[in-house]
């Protein structure tokens, strides 16, 4: 375990190496000298221009702009955004609460109605279960702003019961706000775990050890969540976990669409705008919660299944 | 594409069962819907003509007007263009990559297979969507730069999947006897090896169709990828939304619609495809579920 958790840690800091690099390299790549990318492109005081020279080390080596911007990174300062003149660093803060609080809404809402959905099926064969098996086939392929324009049409326009755009105000009216969104977000994943339960629930009630308990009389329920669904456990948790990642950088798609001012839509308003320090702070935060919470996830299976041989290569 | 139809002509269909023929029939009637596209309807789909903004249907117009007063079906059949050739060169371009990726760690083995094993583990990490925003960031909006973008994301999960399937290949009888008989290394590649897998590429690459099209349709809605006025389905999606908030969700609902559809067919063809093709790696129900590293999966 210790040497599976030790690999698990140099993995996880060779990516996280890898993808601050990616992040950092476009601002070298980029056509036209760095200076007129940090800029977006706009014309510049000398003043500006000296500090912009200064704060990215533009007149030194490149490994010695990339160690200074990660150094600097590491310590929570991500430079300046060039359209709004203020703190990269405040202005993701500022933002990434609605984001969190939107994926666990979404991730709630997938564990739930997902595994509800999918254990619904394995245990109701027949009409319940093609239902929810040719449902599922479809949302699934629902890409997040479909989802978005569809409920905003059905609950927001024509039904009324939830607000379509904007933040909200309070928690009451917050929660109403990233109602919509969050199901927007959800719902292709929820769909995709549904499947998996399914799936996996069907497999372990057809095993031995299952058909065992229920022939020594074992109530059906019981057998269900201690046998069944506890064996099925792992792939859901670890699809649920994947799904979840996704989310992070998909929840762009449901901010831009609702409005939301959380960091996805911020990003994009940033790449539309070219303020490039925004961009790269935003894509690293991203970046590396997406990388963690995959780490997390892989860790987790290996702990939650001892079957899973540890240390070995794919 | 071309995968596709060559594999319509040489392996029997009715293997798919009638859902897989029904996706290849809704694929190919697309594909035929955006060749014709001009013939089938006589608008132009950047004119705009704002007295008759959210129309309903009518004489010669089918589907009705969008909020700019444009034809809704000229657009879609124009849009139908660039949503299937955006996704084609991505399919083309991460498949063409993580195939030769794939099979020069295979045979050559050793330092190179292990060094390329461990950069493709690293470079899981950047989600496409997210990678073809800094690149947009940095080259400007436009649908090569998403392309590439996405191009770059998909290959290590297609090459880590071709990869431990070449290497089974590599370690049958047939390849030994050929190395024995002094057929070079990139002969046997290109004569037997590739050949051998044409099963599992076409099934990787009708599936990542699939997500190419949801990922670059997300790209153009955000603004970042095909740039209005040019049709395209994501962006008639994102232009159709305050249509949306005033009732009128013709436009947005109709693009969706057809992406909506197109991914459920490549989905199933591609499922179907790789049941086919005997190997047991793909059998996730969606997008969200990619291949995974050792370990979990």
């Amino acid at each position: 375990m210790a040497a599976y958790l030790m690999r698990r840690a140099i993995m996880l800091a060779a990516t996280l190496l890898v993808s601050s690099f990616v992040v950092f390299a476009g601002l070298s790549v980029a056509p036209g000298n760095p200076l007129a990318t940090l800029s977006g492109g706009r014309s510049l005081p000398p003043e500006s221009v000296a500090v912009l020279v200064q704060r990215y080390h533009l007149d030194e080596p490149f490994f010695v702009q990339y160690a200074t911007w990660l150094g600097n990174a590491v310590r929570g300062d991500l430079g300046m955004s060039i359209t709004l003149r203020h703190d990269v660093s405040e202005l993701i803060g500022s933002r990434s609460g609605t984001t969190i609080a939107l994926i666990l809404y979404a991730a709630l809402i997938v564990l739930l109605a997902g595994v509800s959905l999918g254990l619904l099926a394995a245990l109701r064969p027949g009409i319940v279960d093609s239902l929810v098996v040719m449902s599922t086939a479809v949302v699934v392929a629902v890409p997040p702003f479909v989802a978005a324009i569809v409920l905003i049409g059905i609950f927001a326009v024509n039904l009324r019961w939830l607000p379509a755009l904007g933040n909200g105000s309070g928690l009451w009216d917050g929660i109403r706000h990233l109602t919509l969104p969050a199901f927007a977000l959800a719902a292709a994943s929820t769909a995709a775990v549904a499947r998996v339960t399914r799936t996996t629930v069907r497999a372990e009630l057809g095993r031995e050890h299952v058909q065992t308990a229920v022939s020594r009389g074992i109530p059906y329920q019981a057998v269900v969540r201690r046998h069944a669904l506890r064996n099925a456990a792992v792939p859901i948790s670890t699809l649920a976990g994947m799904t979840v990642a996704s989310m992070i950088a998909l929840a762009a798609v449901v901010e831009r669409a609702f409005s939301l001012n959380g960091l996805g839509s911020y990003l994009v308003t940033a790449a539309l705008s070219k303020d490039f320090a925004v961009v790269q702070g935003i894509s690293l935060v991203l970046v590396t919660s997406f990388v963690l919470i995959n780490t997390l996830v892989d860790v987790v299976a290996a702990v939650l299944d001892p079957r899973i041989k540890l240390g070995r290569r794919a | 594409m071309t995968a596709i139809t060559a594999l319509l002509g040489s392996s029997r269909p009715n293997r798919w069962g009638p859902l897989g023929t029904t996706a290849a029939i809704v694929i190919l009637a697309a594909v035929a819907l955006s060749v014709l596209g001009p013939a089938l309807s006589s608008a132009d789909p950047n004119a705009s003509d704002f007295a008759s903004a959210y129309a309903a249907p009518g004489a010669g117009h089918p589907l009705g007007y969008d909020g700019q007063g444009r034809d809704l079906l000229a657009r879609l059949l124009t849009g139908s263009r660039t949503s299937l050739l955006g996704p084609l060169w991505v399919v083309a371009l991460s498949m063409a990559a993580g195939t030769i990726i794939a099979i020069a760690a295979a045979w050559v083995g050793g330092w190179l297979d292990s060094v390329v094993s461990a950069a493709l583990d690293v470079v899981f990490a950047f989600p496409g969507v997210l990678l073809a925003m800094l690149v947009a960031a940095v080259f400007g909006p436009g649908l090569s730069a998403a392309v590439l973008a996405l191009s770059v994301a998909y290959v290590p999960y297609i090459a880590r999947l071709l990869r431990s399937a070449a290497l089974a290949e590599r370690r049958k009888a047939y390849v030994q006897a050929l190395e024995v008989q002094g057929l070079g290394a990139v002969a046997i590649c290109l004569r037997h090896l590739v050949p051998n897998l044409i099963p599992l590429i076409a099934a990787q690459a009708t599936l990542f169709f699939g997500y190419a099209m949801v990922d670059l349709a997300i790209v153009s809605y955000f603004g970042l990828g095909v740039q209005p006025p040019d049709a395209d389905w994501g962006v008639m999606v994102a232009g159709g939304q305050s249509g949306v908030l005033q009732g009128y969700p013709a436009e947005s609902l109709l693009a969706g619609g057809c992406i909506v559809v197109l991914v459920v067919a490549f989905n199933v063809l591609g499922e179907r495809l790789s049941d086919g093709s005997g190997q047991g790696g793909t059998f996730g129900p969606s997008r969200w579920w990619r291949p995974r590293r050792g370990g979990a999966a």
